[in-house]
Protein backbone atom coordinates (compact mmCIF):
# COMPACT_ATOMS: atom_id res chain seq x y z
CA UNK A 1 0.00 0.00 0.00
CA UNK A 2 3.39 2.36 0.20
CA UNK A 3 2.56 5.49 -2.70
CA UNK A 4 4.92 6.34 -4.65
CA UNK A 5 3.34 9.80 -4.94
CA UNK A 6 3.52 10.94 -1.65
CA UNK A 7 6.56 12.38 -2.09
CA UNK A 8 4.97 15.53 -3.47
CA UNK A 9 5.54 18.59 -1.67
CA UNK A 10 1.81 19.54 -2.24
CA UNK A 11 0.80 16.23 -0.23
CA UNK A 12 -1.02 17.16 3.06
CA UNK A 13 -0.76 15.14 6.23
CA UNK A 14 -3.67 12.93 6.05
CA UNK A 15 -5.39 13.38 9.88
CA UNK A 16 -8.25 10.40 9.18
CA UNK A 17 -7.70 7.90 12.02
CA UNK A 18 -10.57 6.04 10.87
CA UNK A 19 -9.08 3.41 9.80
CA UNK A 20 -4.93 2.72 8.22
CA UNK A 21 -6.94 1.89 5.00
CA UNK A 22 -8.64 4.55 4.49
CA UNK A 23 -6.13 7.12 5.49
CA UNK A 24 -3.70 5.73 2.87
CA UNK A 25 -5.75 5.87 0.21
CA UNK A 26 -7.07 9.64 1.49
CA UNK A 27 -3.36 10.25 0.92
CA UNK A 28 -2.45 9.02 -2.68
CA UNK A 29 -6.12 10.61 -3.80
CA UNK A 30 -4.64 13.71 -2.09
CA UNK A 31 -1.28 13.48 -3.97
CA UNK A 32 -2.61 13.08 -7.18
CA UNK A 33 -5.56 15.58 -6.74
CA UNK A 34 -3.95 18.21 -5.67
CA UNK A 35 -1.24 18.92 -8.14
CA UNK A 36 -4.16 18.69 -10.76
CA UNK A 37 -6.50 20.73 -9.24
CA UNK A 38 -4.16 23.21 -8.69
CA UNK A 39 -3.07 23.21 -12.39
CA UNK A 40 -6.58 23.38 -13.42
CA UNK A 41 -7.12 26.29 -11.63
CA UNK A 42 -3.64 28.09 -12.94
CA UNK A 43 -4.84 27.17 -16.68
CA UNK A 44 -8.92 28.94 -15.07
CA UNK A 45 -7.31 32.06 -14.12
CA UNK A 46 -4.88 32.07 -17.28
CA UNK A 47 -7.86 31.59 -19.47
CA UNK A 48 -9.59 34.33 -17.26
CA UNK A 49 -6.86 36.60 -17.29
CA UNK A 50 -6.59 36.54 -21.48
CA UNK A 51 -10.10 37.23 -21.32
CA UNK A 52 -10.90 40.07 -18.80
CA UNK A 53 -7.38 41.83 -20.06
CA UNK A 54 -8.55 41.43 -24.64
CA UNK A 55 -4.96 40.04 -24.72
CA UNK A 56 -3.54 39.78 -28.31
CA UNK A 57 -2.81 35.95 -28.69
CA UNK A 58 1.35 36.89 -29.69
CA UNK A 59 1.79 37.59 -26.29
CA UNK A 60 -0.47 35.19 -24.81
CA UNK A 61 -3.00 33.34 -26.64
CA UNK A 62 -5.98 31.58 -24.14
CA UNK A 63 -5.96 27.56 -22.85
CA UNK A 64 -8.80 27.50 -24.93
CA UNK A 65 -7.60 28.48 -27.69
CA UNK A 66 -4.42 26.33 -27.78
CA UNK A 67 -6.40 23.54 -27.00
CA UNK A 68 -8.40 24.06 -29.65
CA UNK A 69 -5.22 24.32 -32.17
CA UNK A 70 -4.13 21.22 -30.04
CA UNK A 71 -7.49 19.12 -31.28
CA UNK A 72 -7.61 20.67 -35.15
CA UNK A 73 -3.79 19.68 -35.58
CA UNK A 74 -3.88 16.37 -33.50
CA UNK A 75 -2.68 13.73 -36.26
CA UNK A 76 0.13 16.66 -37.55
CA UNK A 77 1.01 17.32 -33.55
CA UNK A 78 0.91 13.44 -33.33
CA UNK A 79 3.48 12.55 -36.31
CA UNK A 80 6.00 15.32 -34.88
CA UNK A 81 5.42 14.10 -31.80
CA UNK A 82 6.59 11.07 -32.68
CA UNK A 83 9.24 12.04 -35.40
CA UNK A 84 10.99 14.41 -32.53
CA UNK A 85 10.38 11.59 -29.64
CA UNK A 86 12.80 8.79 -32.43
CA UNK A 87 15.40 11.82 -32.93
CA UNK A 88 15.69 11.87 -29.17
CA UNK A 89 15.27 8.61 -28.35
CA UNK A 90 18.10 7.07 -31.24
CA UNK A 91 20.32 10.54 -30.04
CA UNK A 92 20.00 9.45 -26.28
CA UNK A 93 20.32 5.64 -27.05
CA UNK A 94 23.65 6.53 -29.21
CA UNK A 95 24.83 9.19 -26.50
CA UNK A 96 24.40 7.50 -23.66
CA UNK A 97 26.00 4.04 -25.38
CA UNK A 98 29.51 6.35 -26.42
CA UNK A 99 29.09 7.92 -22.72
CA UNK A 100 29.19 4.66 -20.69
CA UNK A 101 31.81 3.53 -23.07
CA UNK A 102 34.13 6.44 -23.56
CA UNK A 103 32.98 6.59 -19.40
CA UNK A 104 34.74 2.90 -18.96
CA UNK A 105 37.86 3.42 -20.88
CA UNK A 106 38.40 6.81 -19.13
CA UNK A 107 38.19 5.09 -15.64
CA UNK A 108 40.70 2.52 -16.17
CA UNK A 109 43.27 4.88 -18.97
CA UNK A 110 44.14 7.83 -17.02
CA UNK A 111 45.34 8.89 -19.89
CA UNK A 112 42.01 9.27 -21.72
CA UNK A 113 40.40 11.25 -19.14
CA UNK A 114 42.99 12.96 -19.02
CA UNK A 115 42.12 13.69 -22.33
CA UNK A 116 38.40 13.44 -22.45
CA UNK A 117 37.13 15.34 -19.43
CA UNK A 118 38.65 18.88 -19.97
CA UNK A 119 37.12 18.37 -23.39
CA UNK A 120 33.91 17.55 -21.91
CA UNK A 121 33.63 20.68 -19.54
CA UNK A 122 34.40 22.65 -22.64
CA UNK A 123 31.87 21.07 -25.18
CA UNK A 124 29.53 21.24 -22.25
CA UNK A 125 29.70 24.52 -22.18
CA UNK A 126 28.72 25.06 -26.01
CA UNK A 127 25.50 25.38 -27.35
CA UNK A 128 25.53 22.17 -29.57
CA UNK A 129 22.36 22.83 -31.25
CA UNK A 130 24.69 25.42 -33.15
CA UNK A 131 26.48 22.75 -34.58
CA UNK A 132 23.41 21.75 -36.57
CA UNK A 133 23.52 24.16 -39.49
CA UNK A 134 26.93 22.55 -39.90
CA UNK A 135 26.19 19.46 -39.83
CA UNK A 136 23.02 19.88 -42.19
CA UNK A 137 25.13 20.82 -44.96
CA UNK A 138 27.28 17.53 -44.36
CA UNK A 139 24.37 15.08 -45.02
CA UNK A 140 21.36 15.25 -47.72
CA UNK A 141 18.48 17.45 -46.78
CA UNK A 142 15.83 14.54 -46.51
CA UNK A 143 18.49 13.00 -43.25
CA UNK A 144 17.45 12.96 -39.65
CA UNK A 145 21.14 12.11 -39.46
CA UNK A 146 22.01 15.44 -38.31
CA UNK A 147 19.82 15.56 -35.53
CA UNK A 148 20.57 12.78 -33.72
CA UNK A 149 24.37 13.81 -34.16
CA UNK A 150 23.32 16.75 -31.97
CA UNK A 151 20.95 14.88 -29.59
CA UNK A 152 23.81 12.18 -29.43
CA UNK A 153 26.21 14.83 -28.26
CA UNK A 154 24.07 16.57 -26.02
CA UNK A 155 23.76 13.28 -24.09
CA UNK A 156 26.50 12.13 -24.75
CA UNK A 157 28.75 14.33 -21.64
CA UNK A 158 26.22 13.67 -18.64
CA UNK A 159 26.17 10.29 -18.91
CA UNK A 160 29.94 9.95 -19.59
CA UNK A 161 30.53 12.42 -16.72
CA UNK A 162 28.21 10.58 -14.26
CA UNK A 163 29.79 6.93 -15.76
CA UNK A 164 33.00 7.36 -14.85
CA UNK A 165 32.34 9.09 -11.39
CA UNK A 166 30.38 5.77 -10.52
CA UNK A 167 33.08 3.77 -11.92
CA UNK A 168 35.63 5.34 -9.58
CA UNK A 169 33.57 5.31 -6.70
CA UNK A 170 34.63 1.46 -5.71
CA UNK A 171 34.79 0.95 -1.93
CA UNK A 172 37.96 0.24 -0.63
CA UNK A 173 37.11 -2.93 1.17
CA UNK A 174 35.40 -4.47 -1.91
CA UNK A 175 38.89 -3.18 -3.97
CA UNK A 176 41.47 -5.39 -1.52
CA UNK A 177 38.82 -8.20 -1.33
CA UNK A 178 39.31 -8.63 -5.02
CA UNK A 179 43.03 -7.87 -4.77
CA UNK A 180 42.64 -10.59 -2.13
CA UNK A 181 40.90 -13.07 -4.93
CA UNK A 182 43.58 -12.42 -7.29
CA UNK A 183 41.18 -11.37 -8.86
CA UNK A 184 41.88 -9.90 -12.49
CA UNK A 185 41.05 -5.81 -13.91
CA UNK A 186 38.46 -7.37 -15.51
CA UNK A 187 36.84 -9.00 -12.72
CA UNK A 188 36.86 -6.19 -10.68
CA UNK A 189 35.17 -4.08 -13.25
CA UNK A 190 32.53 -6.70 -14.02
CA UNK A 191 31.62 -8.03 -10.44
CA UNK A 192 32.67 -4.63 -8.28
CA UNK A 193 33.04 -1.88 -10.68
CA UNK A 194 29.45 -2.11 -13.31
CA UNK A 195 27.10 -3.20 -10.43
CA UNK A 196 28.31 -0.35 -8.45
CA UNK A 197 28.01 2.62 -11.30
CA UNK A 198 24.98 1.55 -12.43
CA UNK A 199 23.20 3.96 -9.97
CA UNK A 200 25.21 7.01 -11.32
CA UNK A 201 24.50 5.87 -14.78
CA UNK A 202 21.48 6.09 -14.18
CA UNK A 203 21.57 9.51 -12.83
CA UNK A 204 23.39 10.64 -15.59
CA UNK A 205 20.65 8.89 -18.35
CA UNK A 206 18.12 10.78 -16.33
CA UNK A 207 19.94 14.36 -16.67
CA UNK A 208 20.79 13.10 -20.40
CA UNK A 209 17.19 12.24 -21.67
CA UNK A 210 15.71 16.00 -20.54
CA UNK A 211 18.46 17.72 -22.70
CA UNK A 212 18.26 14.82 -25.54
CA UNK A 213 14.34 16.24 -26.00
CA UNK A 214 15.08 19.60 -25.75
CA UNK A 215 18.11 19.15 -28.56
CA UNK A 216 15.58 17.18 -30.61
CA UNK A 217 13.61 20.16 -30.44
CA UNK A 218 15.50 22.83 -30.79
CA UNK A 219 17.43 21.85 -33.42
CA UNK A 220 15.15 21.99 -35.98
CA UNK A 221 15.34 25.83 -35.60
CA UNK A 222 18.47 25.92 -37.31
CA UNK A 223 17.16 23.95 -40.52
CA UNK A 224 17.28 20.45 -41.54
CA UNK A 225 14.49 18.25 -42.27
CA UNK A 226 11.58 19.59 -40.56
CA UNK A 227 9.30 16.68 -39.73
CA UNK A 228 9.27 16.94 -36.02
CA UNK A 229 7.86 19.73 -33.40
CA UNK A 230 10.60 22.34 -33.52
CA UNK A 231 10.00 23.13 -36.76
CA UNK A 232 6.07 23.04 -36.68
CA UNK A 233 6.71 26.06 -33.32
CA UNK A 234 8.69 27.82 -35.63
CA UNK A 235 6.93 27.43 -39.04
CA UNK A 236 3.28 28.33 -36.82
CA UNK A 237 5.11 31.34 -34.85
CA UNK A 238 6.63 32.95 -38.25
CA UNK A 239 2.65 32.95 -39.41
CA UNK A 240 1.57 34.53 -36.60
CA UNK A 241 -0.30 31.68 -35.59
CA UNK A 242 0.69 31.73 -31.47
CA UNK A 243 -1.83 29.18 -30.73
CA UNK A 244 -0.50 26.55 -32.53
CA UNK A 245 2.58 26.86 -31.70
CA UNK A 246 1.67 26.82 -28.22
CA UNK A 247 0.19 23.69 -29.36
CA UNK A 248 3.34 22.32 -30.16
CA UNK A 249 5.28 23.58 -27.34
CA UNK A 250 2.41 21.60 -24.96
CA UNK A 251 3.48 18.57 -26.94
CA UNK A 252 7.26 19.18 -26.45
CA UNK A 253 6.41 19.73 -23.10
CA UNK A 254 4.51 16.21 -22.75
CA UNK A 255 7.94 14.45 -25.01
CA UNK A 256 9.95 16.02 -22.37
CA UNK A 257 7.85 14.78 -19.33
CA UNK A 258 7.73 11.15 -21.00
CA UNK A 259 11.33 10.87 -21.13
CA UNK A 260 11.88 11.83 -17.91
CA UNK A 261 9.35 10.10 -16.20
CA UNK A 262 10.73 6.78 -18.21
CA UNK A 263 14.59 7.47 -17.22
CA UNK A 264 13.77 8.10 -13.61
CA UNK A 265 11.71 5.07 -13.52
CA UNK A 266 14.86 3.33 -14.43
CA UNK A 267 16.74 4.93 -11.92
CA UNK A 268 14.74 4.42 -9.09
CA UNK A 269 14.78 0.51 -10.01
CA UNK A 270 18.66 1.15 -10.38
CA UNK A 271 18.74 2.11 -6.91
CA UNK A 272 16.61 -0.44 -5.50
CA UNK A 273 17.97 -1.63 -2.37
CA UNK A 274 21.26 0.91 -2.50
CA UNK A 275 19.87 3.61 -0.22
CA UNK A 276 21.85 2.19 3.45
CA UNK A 277 25.34 1.85 1.61
CA UNK A 278 27.80 0.25 3.91
CA UNK A 279 30.40 1.85 6.36
CA UNK B 1 67.72 -6.17 10.56
CA UNK B 2 68.20 -6.71 6.82
CA UNK B 3 67.40 -4.14 4.76
CA UNK B 4 67.31 -6.73 1.55
CA UNK B 5 66.05 -9.62 3.09
CA UNK B 6 67.88 -12.77 2.85
CA UNK B 7 66.38 -15.06 0.80
CA UNK B 8 65.10 -17.95 3.52
CA UNK B 9 66.19 -21.39 2.49
CA UNK B 10 63.43 -23.12 1.62
CA UNK B 11 62.77 -25.79 4.40
CA UNK B 12 60.83 -29.12 3.50
CA UNK B 13 57.51 -28.34 5.86
CA UNK B 14 57.77 -24.29 5.54
CA UNK B 15 55.70 -22.18 7.57
CA UNK B 16 52.63 -20.78 7.15
CA UNK B 17 54.33 -16.91 7.72
CA UNK B 18 57.49 -16.11 7.84
CA UNK B 19 58.24 -12.07 8.25
CA UNK B 20 62.00 -11.21 8.21
CA UNK B 21 62.96 -8.16 9.30
CA UNK B 22 60.00 -6.32 8.18
CA UNK B 23 59.98 -2.41 7.68
CA UNK B 24 56.60 -0.21 6.62
CA UNK B 25 56.90 3.75 5.68
CA UNK B 26 54.13 5.51 4.68
CA UNK B 27 55.26 8.54 3.22
CA UNK B 28 52.35 11.27 3.52
CA UNK B 29 51.97 14.82 3.15
CA UNK B 30 53.16 15.70 6.60
CA UNK B 31 56.28 13.48 6.75
CA UNK B 32 57.01 9.49 7.07
CA UNK B 33 54.99 7.41 9.14
CA UNK B 34 56.52 4.12 10.12
CA UNK B 35 53.98 2.21 10.48
CA UNK B 36 56.53 -1.06 11.40
CA UNK B 37 60.23 -1.13 12.25
CA UNK B 38 61.77 -4.36 12.16
CA UNK B 39 59.52 -7.07 12.43
CA UNK B 40 60.12 -11.17 12.92
CA UNK B 41 57.50 -13.58 12.87
CA UNK B 42 56.54 -17.27 11.68
CA UNK B 43 53.61 -18.64 12.31
CA UNK B 44 53.87 -22.35 11.64
CA UNK B 45 51.65 -24.03 9.72
CA UNK B 46 47.92 -24.80 11.31
CA UNK B 47 49.16 -22.32 14.41
CA UNK B 48 46.93 -20.10 15.98
CA UNK B 49 48.19 -16.28 16.46
CA UNK B 50 46.79 -12.88 17.53
CA UNK B 51 48.28 -9.64 17.24
CA UNK B 52 47.37 -7.19 19.56
CA UNK B 53 48.41 -3.88 20.66
CA UNK B 54 47.14 -0.55 20.70
CA UNK B 55 45.75 1.73 17.86
CA UNK B 56 48.51 2.67 15.49
CA UNK B 57 50.94 -0.30 16.39
CA UNK B 58 50.95 -1.71 13.20
CA UNK B 59 48.90 -4.65 13.92
CA UNK B 60 46.67 -4.22 10.68
CA UNK B 61 49.54 -3.22 8.73
CA UNK B 62 51.09 -6.54 9.07
CA UNK B 63 48.40 -8.44 7.99
CA UNK B 64 48.17 -6.62 5.59
CA UNK B 65 51.54 -7.35 4.08
CA UNK B 66 50.74 -10.99 4.71
CA UNK B 67 47.94 -10.71 2.60
CA UNK B 68 50.11 -8.99 0.12
CA UNK B 69 47.58 -5.75 0.26
CA UNK B 70 50.31 -3.66 0.66
CA UNK B 71 54.29 -4.16 0.22
CA UNK B 72 57.48 -4.35 2.90
CA UNK B 73 59.35 -0.93 2.27
CA UNK B 74 62.20 -3.26 4.21
CA UNK B 75 62.67 -7.29 4.51
CA UNK B 76 60.66 -9.89 3.70
CA UNK B 77 57.21 -11.48 3.77
CA UNK B 78 56.88 -15.15 2.90
CA UNK B 79 53.86 -17.31 2.57
CA UNK B 80 53.93 -20.83 2.69
CA UNK B 81 57.64 -20.83 1.62
CA UNK B 82 57.00 -18.68 -1.25
CA UNK B 83 56.31 -15.10 -1.54
CA UNK B 84 53.48 -13.13 -0.55
CA UNK B 85 52.35 -11.98 -4.02
CA UNK B 86 52.17 -15.52 -5.49
CA UNK B 87 50.65 -17.09 -2.25
CA UNK B 88 48.03 -14.36 -2.91
CA UNK B 89 47.68 -15.62 -6.32
CA UNK B 90 47.60 -19.22 -5.46
CA UNK B 91 44.96 -17.62 -2.96
CA UNK B 92 46.25 -19.56 0.10
CA UNK B 93 44.57 -17.37 2.44
CA UNK B 94 41.45 -16.21 2.87
CA UNK B 95 40.43 -12.55 4.51
CA UNK B 96 37.92 -10.89 6.45
CA UNK B 97 38.19 -7.12 7.27
CA UNK B 98 36.68 -5.52 9.97
CA UNK B 99 34.43 -4.02 7.82
CA UNK B 100 32.03 -6.87 6.26
CA UNK B 101 31.98 -5.38 2.63
CA UNK B 102 29.52 -7.14 1.33
CA UNK B 103 28.56 -6.42 -1.98
CA UNK B 104 25.21 -4.40 -1.53
CA UNK B 105 24.01 -5.71 -4.37
CA UNK B 106 24.28 -8.87 -4.34
CA UNK B 107 22.21 -11.76 -1.89
CA UNK B 108 23.80 -12.99 1.09
CA UNK B 109 24.44 -16.37 -0.94
CA UNK B 110 25.94 -14.76 -3.47
CA UNK B 111 28.09 -12.88 -1.46
CA UNK B 112 29.62 -16.16 -0.23
CA UNK B 113 29.84 -17.84 -3.28
CA UNK B 114 31.72 -14.88 -4.76
CA UNK B 115 35.57 -15.91 -4.53
CA UNK B 116 34.57 -19.67 -5.48
CA UNK B 117 32.43 -17.58 -8.41
CA UNK B 118 35.53 -15.56 -9.45
CA UNK B 119 37.74 -18.90 -9.40
CA UNK B 120 35.38 -21.10 -11.57
CA UNK B 121 33.71 -23.30 -9.13
CA UNK B 122 30.44 -24.44 -11.02
CA UNK B 123 26.98 -23.18 -10.21
CA UNK B 124 26.07 -25.94 -8.84
CA UNK B 125 28.47 -26.88 -5.95
CA UNK B 126 28.53 -23.19 -5.00
CA UNK B 127 25.37 -22.73 -3.72
CA UNK B 128 25.77 -25.88 -2.31
CA UNK B 129 28.85 -24.73 -0.40
CA UNK B 130 27.49 -21.19 0.47
CA UNK B 131 24.75 -22.94 1.98
CA UNK B 132 27.03 -24.96 4.06
CA UNK B 133 29.02 -21.82 5.14
CA UNK B 134 25.71 -19.89 6.04
CA UNK B 135 24.30 -22.83 7.90
CA UNK B 136 27.95 -22.60 9.65
CA UNK B 137 27.81 -19.07 10.77
CA UNK B 138 23.92 -18.91 11.41
CA UNK B 139 22.28 -17.64 8.79
CA UNK B 140 21.00 -20.47 6.44
CA UNK B 141 17.85 -18.87 6.62
CA UNK B 142 19.02 -15.40 4.92
CA UNK B 143 20.70 -17.04 2.14
CA UNK B 144 18.63 -15.04 -0.34
CA UNK B 145 18.68 -11.92 1.49
CA UNK B 146 20.27 -8.32 0.59
CA UNK B 147 23.16 -7.48 2.74
CA UNK B 148 21.24 -4.26 3.70
CA UNK B 149 18.52 -6.71 5.59
CA UNK B 150 21.07 -7.81 7.84
CA UNK B 151 22.88 -6.47 11.22
CA UNK B 152 25.95 -5.51 11.16
CA UNK B 153 27.02 -8.60 12.99
CA UNK B 154 25.10 -10.55 10.32
CA UNK B 155 27.41 -8.98 7.73
CA UNK B 156 30.18 -9.94 9.50
CA UNK B 157 29.37 -13.19 9.67
CA UNK B 158 28.52 -13.59 6.07
CA UNK B 159 32.30 -12.24 5.26
CA UNK B 160 33.50 -14.59 7.75
CA UNK B 161 31.70 -17.45 5.58
CA UNK B 162 32.76 -15.36 2.27
CA UNK B 163 36.34 -15.98 3.87
CA UNK B 164 36.15 -19.58 4.74
CA UNK B 165 34.45 -20.63 1.03
CA UNK B 166 37.41 -22.10 -0.34
CA UNK B 167 39.37 -23.50 2.46
CA UNK B 168 41.73 -21.97 2.73
CA UNK B 169 45.00 -23.32 4.84
CA UNK B 170 45.56 -19.48 6.40
CA UNK B 171 42.72 -17.43 7.24
CA UNK B 172 43.77 -13.75 8.15
CA UNK B 173 41.23 -11.57 10.01
CA UNK B 174 41.42 -8.34 11.00
CA UNK B 175 39.11 -7.58 14.57
CA UNK B 176 36.63 -9.66 12.41
CA UNK B 177 34.76 -9.94 15.63
CA UNK B 178 35.03 -6.09 16.77
CA UNK B 179 31.02 -5.53 15.58
CA UNK B 180 29.64 -8.67 17.30
CA UNK B 181 27.35 -8.54 20.63
CA UNK B 182 29.80 -10.36 23.41
CA UNK B 183 27.50 -13.69 23.04
CA UNK B 184 27.58 -13.66 19.41
CA UNK B 185 31.39 -13.08 19.21
CA UNK B 186 31.57 -16.09 22.20
CA UNK B 187 29.98 -18.30 19.76
CA UNK B 188 31.92 -17.07 16.37
CA UNK B 189 34.99 -17.97 19.05
CA UNK B 190 33.84 -21.24 19.36
CA UNK B 191 32.81 -21.93 16.06
CA UNK B 192 36.48 -20.86 15.29
CA UNK B 193 38.49 -22.86 17.59
CA UNK B 194 36.43 -25.45 15.59
CA UNK B 195 37.18 -24.94 12.54
CA UNK B 196 40.44 -24.47 12.71
CA UNK B 197 40.77 -27.87 14.36
CA UNK B 198 39.05 -29.33 11.31
CA UNK B 199 40.95 -27.63 9.12
CA UNK B 200 44.00 -27.62 10.43
CA UNK B 201 44.53 -23.86 8.65
CA UNK B 202 46.59 -21.21 10.19
CA UNK B 203 45.40 -18.08 11.80
CA UNK B 204 46.64 -14.69 11.54
CA UNK B 205 44.09 -12.91 14.03
CA UNK B 206 44.00 -9.07 14.52
CA UNK B 207 42.05 -8.23 17.68
CA UNK B 208 41.97 -5.16 20.68
CA UNK B 209 40.33 -8.26 23.30
CA UNK B 210 42.89 -9.44 25.34
CA UNK B 211 40.41 -12.45 26.44
CA UNK B 212 39.61 -13.27 22.96
CA UNK B 213 43.34 -13.68 21.59
CA UNK B 214 44.36 -15.99 24.74
CA UNK B 215 40.78 -17.95 23.88
CA UNK B 216 42.00 -18.37 20.12
CA UNK B 217 45.60 -18.74 20.24
CA UNK B 218 48.53 -20.52 20.69
CA UNK B 219 50.65 -17.41 20.69
CA UNK B 220 49.77 -13.61 21.54
CA UNK B 221 52.16 -10.89 19.71
CA UNK B 222 52.08 -8.23 21.66
CA UNK B 223 52.88 -4.52 19.68
CA UNK B 224 53.92 -1.73 20.91
CA UNK B 225 53.25 1.80 18.67
CA UNK B 226 55.34 4.18 16.74
CA UNK B 227 57.01 2.72 15.55
CA UNK B 228 55.24 -0.22 15.12
CA UNK B 229 57.36 -3.50 16.70
CA UNK B 230 56.89 -6.67 18.38
CA UNK B 231 57.10 -6.14 22.13
CA UNK B 232 55.93 -9.61 23.56
CA UNK B 233 55.06 -13.02 22.09
CA UNK B 234 53.04 -14.58 25.19
CA UNK B 235 52.64 -18.46 24.64
CA UNK B 236 49.42 -19.72 25.74
CA UNK B 237 49.40 -22.77 27.62
CA UNK B 238 45.79 -23.73 27.24
CA UNK B 239 45.39 -27.40 25.89
CA UNK B 240 41.51 -27.46 25.48
CA UNK B 241 39.47 -24.51 24.44
CA UNK B 242 35.97 -25.29 25.42
CA UNK B 243 33.76 -22.80 27.14
CA UNK B 244 35.04 -23.99 30.25
CA UNK B 245 38.69 -22.78 29.58
CA UNK B 246 37.53 -19.39 30.03
CA UNK B 247 37.33 -19.61 33.44
CA UNK B 248 40.24 -21.67 33.96
CA UNK B 249 43.03 -20.34 36.20
CA UNK B 250 45.53 -20.16 33.22
CA UNK B 251 43.14 -18.79 30.76
CA UNK B 252 43.21 -15.71 33.30
CA UNK B 253 46.96 -16.11 34.35
CA UNK B 254 47.90 -15.74 30.00
CA UNK B 255 45.12 -12.57 30.13
CA UNK B 256 46.65 -10.69 32.74
CA UNK B 257 50.40 -11.89 31.08
CA UNK B 258 48.79 -9.87 28.49
CA UNK B 259 47.48 -7.20 29.60
CA UNK B 260 51.12 -6.61 31.56
CA UNK B 261 52.85 -7.03 28.37
CA UNK B 262 50.71 -4.65 27.07
CA UNK B 263 51.46 -2.03 29.67
CA UNK B 264 55.33 -2.41 29.16
CA UNK B 265 55.53 -4.26 32.58
CA UNK B 266 57.22 -7.24 31.48
CA UNK B 267 60.73 -7.37 29.72
CA UNK B 268 60.48 -7.63 26.60
CA UNK B 269 60.94 -11.06 24.49
CA UNK B 270 58.98 -14.94 25.05
CA UNK B 271 56.39 -14.85 27.77
CA UNK B 272 55.06 -18.08 29.24
CA UNK B 273 51.17 -17.19 29.50
CA UNK B 274 51.18 -19.70 32.85
CA UNK B 275 54.44 -17.80 35.06
CA UNK B 276 52.87 -14.60 35.14
CA UNK B 277 50.38 -15.20 37.05
CA UNK B 278 51.09 -12.95 39.92
CA UNK B 279 50.97 -9.56 38.66
CA UNK B 280 52.37 -6.61 40.21
CA UNK B 281 49.78 -3.85 39.86
CA UNK B 282 46.48 -6.38 40.53
CA UNK B 283 44.55 -4.02 42.45
CA UNK B 284 44.72 -1.68 39.19
CA UNK B 285 41.59 -1.47 36.99
CA UNK B 286 41.95 -3.46 34.36
CA UNK B 287 42.13 -0.76 31.30
CA UNK B 288 44.66 -1.67 29.09
CA UNK B 289 41.90 -3.30 26.77
CA UNK B 290 40.83 -0.22 24.35
CA UNK B 291 37.72 0.05 23.54
CA UNK B 292 36.50 -1.52 20.11
CA UNK B 293 35.65 1.08 18.42
CA UNK B 294 38.79 3.13 19.03
CA UNK B 295 40.15 5.79 16.18
CA UNK B 296 42.29 3.53 13.97
CA UNK B 297 45.93 4.12 13.35
CA UNK B 298 48.22 5.97 11.01
CA UNK B 299 48.59 2.75 9.15
CA UNK B 300 44.79 2.61 8.37
CA UNK B 301 44.62 6.55 8.20
CA UNK B 302 47.08 6.09 5.43
CA UNK B 303 45.47 3.25 3.78
CA UNK B 304 42.12 5.35 2.97
CA UNK B 305 44.72 8.32 1.70
CA UNK B 306 46.47 5.86 -1.05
Amino acid sequence: MTSQLTGSPLTAPATSRRSWGGAATRRRVVAVVAPVVFGAAFLGVWELAVKAQDLPPYILPAPSAIAEQFRLNASDVWATFRASGANALVGLAVGALLGVLAGMVAARARFVDELLSPLAAAVAAMPIVALAPVLDTMFSATSSIPRRIVVAVVAFFPVFVNTVRGLRAVDPVHAELMRSYAASGWDLTRVVRWPGSLPFVFTGLRVASSLAVIAAVVVEYFGGLQDGLGSRITAAASNTAYARAWAYVVAAIALGLLFYVVALGAERLATRGRSAPEH
Amino acid sequence: MSADGAVAPATPAAPAVAVTGVSKVFRQAKGEVTALEAVDLTVAAGEFVSLIGPSGCGKSTLLRLVADLAEPTAGEVRVFGKTARAARRDQDYGIAFQAAGLLPWRTVSANVELPLELHGVGRAERRRRAQELLELVGLADFAKARPEQLSGGMQQRVAIARALAERPRLLLMDEPFGALDEMTRERMQAELVRLRTETGAAVVFVTHSIPEAVFLSDRVVVMSPRPGRITHVVDVPLAVRNEDVREAPAFYATVTAVREALRGRLPRGEVDGAAADEPAGADEPAAADEPAGAPRGPARANRTAE
